[in-house]
């Protein structure tokens, strides 16, 4: 049975992740800071940004994560919304807190660079403002989440919350595209080399995501596990009080 | 399926029923903007368009927890789940009801607050038909809150958390489109988009709407 | 015509309750469900309405042919009775009210308002609906609950008619219906064993 679904049982799984859980979060640790060193300190001052661009380090990576922490529970809700795996309907439930401070970081990081840049914490700017929204999806997830009882309840409600959310989160990017042409830079990267920010910032700035990307994914399973044990205490508790 | 909307549109008329508390509602959101922004008559027009759709969402939001929760705790829905009517149709003429009790009135109205905000005479039309585009999208989306949260009790914050982020793109289209007709300037791509985002959410927000009764209902 | 319920595993709230719940109708029987409370009466009726999926097993009969009423009568009480009646009748497509008023008595009664009820009059007024849906499969939950004798033996009368018409019955009570006829299932055999921790979601269930 050497099928993917198989960390699909609860049991499984926390064997599996407890036992790769230490590298994970070990290299993450290494990565971000290494990463974070080498990008505050060996790094040259951007001629026109000076110091100020070194925020770059944590605000593109969590940005990033923001974003991909929504796509992770959007696939976790599909799979369960497909093949009822409650590991999956609980990985995605553990993804929001970390998604949700991900955007916070997002955020605060934009709002200090956003100052002596642009000369404003807080600019109803295109990226912001999604992000905003962002953050409000995250925030009614959760929610709803933590306002039914019953977990198989919750778990189909939120993965159709979720799909749902996707689209309009999508629909509302474009909307505030329209409603606002905006001051915020283009991407930092892309696959377009002509784009992407100088080879200096670069490789510090690849680190910082990577330990970014590991974080998150060290989080997510630790938190998985233990809604993994709550969800099994709660069903132990109904059961004692059924008799 | 008829017989489902006429008697909702009667419940909704009778005593008890919430008509035209979102118009009350509305009214008032109107009336204290003016109290909190100041009397000048140019600030006032400046505003106007993006006031009153705020009112007309927040008007709709209000009433929105009563589109499923007074059939839920009579029975009715329990009982409606198990009839001829399929889910799907049954939240679309949901949907419709609240349109017609809460919607429409709210945009029959609307020409006599846009008065009291002193909205430039070009405005009227593009206002009008902005709401009428864009309120069955609310109505549409908010059908899909109510269903997601009519098993909580107390859920009506919560539905509000839920709906408002999905009310983003149809309020900013909405919006920009009365704004732009109010200037005087194109508003063709924002009724294009209000359009699109209707029809879309209309034909498609039905089936997730269904899906999360049935999962409530069991 | 005959509702055949095979090995079928219920659950509330994410909990199996009963399992492997095996019983047949045929067509001009009733079959009544017994057990305690929170034995799993409600759910093995609202499973068999179509409500609610199955863990396990299987149900004889498509949802459509299902009429469910529970212990909630969905009334409105700012419609009259004739309107609350008559709009089932409109969303089950089977028209005349008046032998489903005239059944439960409540023909005098037609225009009050269905606020101004008692319990038992409404309670009434739920089951004159089963008959409006047409629906050759009753399935009622606690049906005689605030009856006073008289309307049970009304009640009585009813379901012997839409039984001597090629009905089927299948209720829930802990009370005396008045129908000696019909078969009695206990539920306590069937109560749900603890599934093993090691299935595969089994630590959930």
């Amino acid at each position: 049975m050497a099928s993917i679904w198989q960390y699909a049982n609860p049991r499984k799984f926390i064997q599996t992740t407890d036992r790769v859980l230490p590298w994970i979060a070990g290299a993450a640790l290494v990565a971000l800071i290494v990463g974070l060193v080498w990008g505050f300190f060996f790094t040259p001052e951007d001629y026109r940004q000076g110091s100020t661009v070194k925020i770059i380090y944590l605000h593109v990576p969590s940005a990033l994560m923001a974003i991909n922490g929504w796509i992770m529970m959007l696939a976790a809700s599909l799979i369960w919304i497909v093949r009822r795996h409650h590991v999956s309907a609980l990985a995605a439930r553990a993804a929001a807190p970390v998604g949700a401070t991900m955007t916070v970081i997002a955020l605060v990081t934009g709002a200090i660079w956003g100052q002596p840049m642009w000369g404003t914490w807080w600019a109803w700017d295109p990226r912001l403002t999604s992000f905003l929204i962002l953050f409000l999806f995250y925030l009614g997830y959760m929610a709803l989440w933590a306002a039914i009882e019953n977990d198989d309840t919750a778990a189909d409600l939120t993965s159709v919350l979720c799909l749902v959310g996707s689209v309009f989160a999508v629909l509302s990017r474009y909307a505030v595209n329209f409603w606002n042409q905006g001051l915020h830079q283009g991407a930092s990267l892309s696959l377009d080399k002509e784009e992407n920010v100088a080879d200096v910032f670069y490789f510090p700035l690849l680190l910082c995501i990577a330990g970014f990307v590991l974080l998150f994914i060290a989080l997510v399973f630790l938190r998985t596990q233990t809604e993994i044990r709550a969800r099994r205490m709660r069903a132990l508790l109904v059961r004692e009080r059924l008799g | 399926m008829i017989a489902l909307l006429t008697r909702d549109l009667r419940l909704a008329v009778r005593a008890g029923g919430g008509f035209g508390l979102g118009l009350a509602f509305f009214l008032i959101v109107v009336t204290l903007v003016p109290f909190s922004v100041g009397p000048e008559n140019a600030l006032l027009s400046e505003i106007a368009p993006g006031i009153l759709w705020l009112g007309a969402l927040l008007a709709c939001l209000l009433s929105l927890d009563r589109i499923f929760a007074l059939d839920w705790e009579d029975g009715s829905l329990d009982l409606l789940a198990t009839s001829p009517v399929p889910m799907e149709a049954l939240v679309s003429i949901k949907a419709l009801a609240h349109w017609l009790t809460t919607g429409l009135p709210l945009i029959v109205a609307t020409p006599v607050f846009a008065l009291l905000l002193s909205l430039p005479q070009a405005g009227y039309v593009p206002l009008v038909l902005s709401l009428f585009l864009g309120t069955p999208a609310l109505s549409v989306i908010g059908t899909f809150g109510a269903a997601l949260t009519v098993g909580i009790k107390r859920g009506g914050l919560l539905l509000s958390l839920l709906v408002l982020p999905l009310y983003v793109p149809t309020l900013i289209f909405g919006a920009e489109m009365a704004r732009r007709g109010a200037l005087g300037l194109d508003m063709k791509t924002a009724m294009m988009m209000q359009a699109g985002i209707s029809f879309g959410v209309i034909a498609l927000l039905p089936f997730a709407s269904a899906a999360v009764l049935r999962v409530n209902l069991r | 015509m005959e509702l055949s319920v095979q090995d079928l595993s219920v659950t509330r709230g994410g909990v199996p309750v009963l399992e492997g719940v095996t019983f047949c109708i045929a067509s001009g029987e009733a079959l009544i469900l017994r057990g305690p409370n929170g034995i799993g009466k409600t759910t093995l009726l609202r499973t068999v309405a179509g409500l609610q999926p199955p863990l396990r097993g299987h149900i004889g009969l498509e949802r459509e042919a299902m009429a469910y009423a529970a212990h909630a009568d969905g009334i409105k009480s700012t419609l009259s009775v004739r309107e609350n009646l008559g709009f089932w009748a409109d969303v089950f497509a089977t028209g005349d009210i008046a032998p489903a008023l005239e059944a439960f008595h409540l023909t005098a009664l037609a225009d009050r308002v269905a606020g101004g009820l008692s319990a038992g009059q409404k309670r009434r007024l739920g089951l004159a609906r089963m008959v409006v849906t047409g629906r050759p499969v009753w399935v009622l939950d606690e049906p005689t609950v605030s009856l006073d004798t008289e309307a049970v033996a009304l009640f009585a009368q009813a379901v012997r008619a839409h039984l001597a018409g090629g009905g089927l019955a299948l209720m829930a009570t802990h009370i005396d219906l008045g129908l000696s006829e019909a078969r009695v299932l206990e539920m306590g055999t069937f109560k749900a064993k603890a599934p093993d921790p090691d299935d595969f979601d089994g630590a959930f269930l």
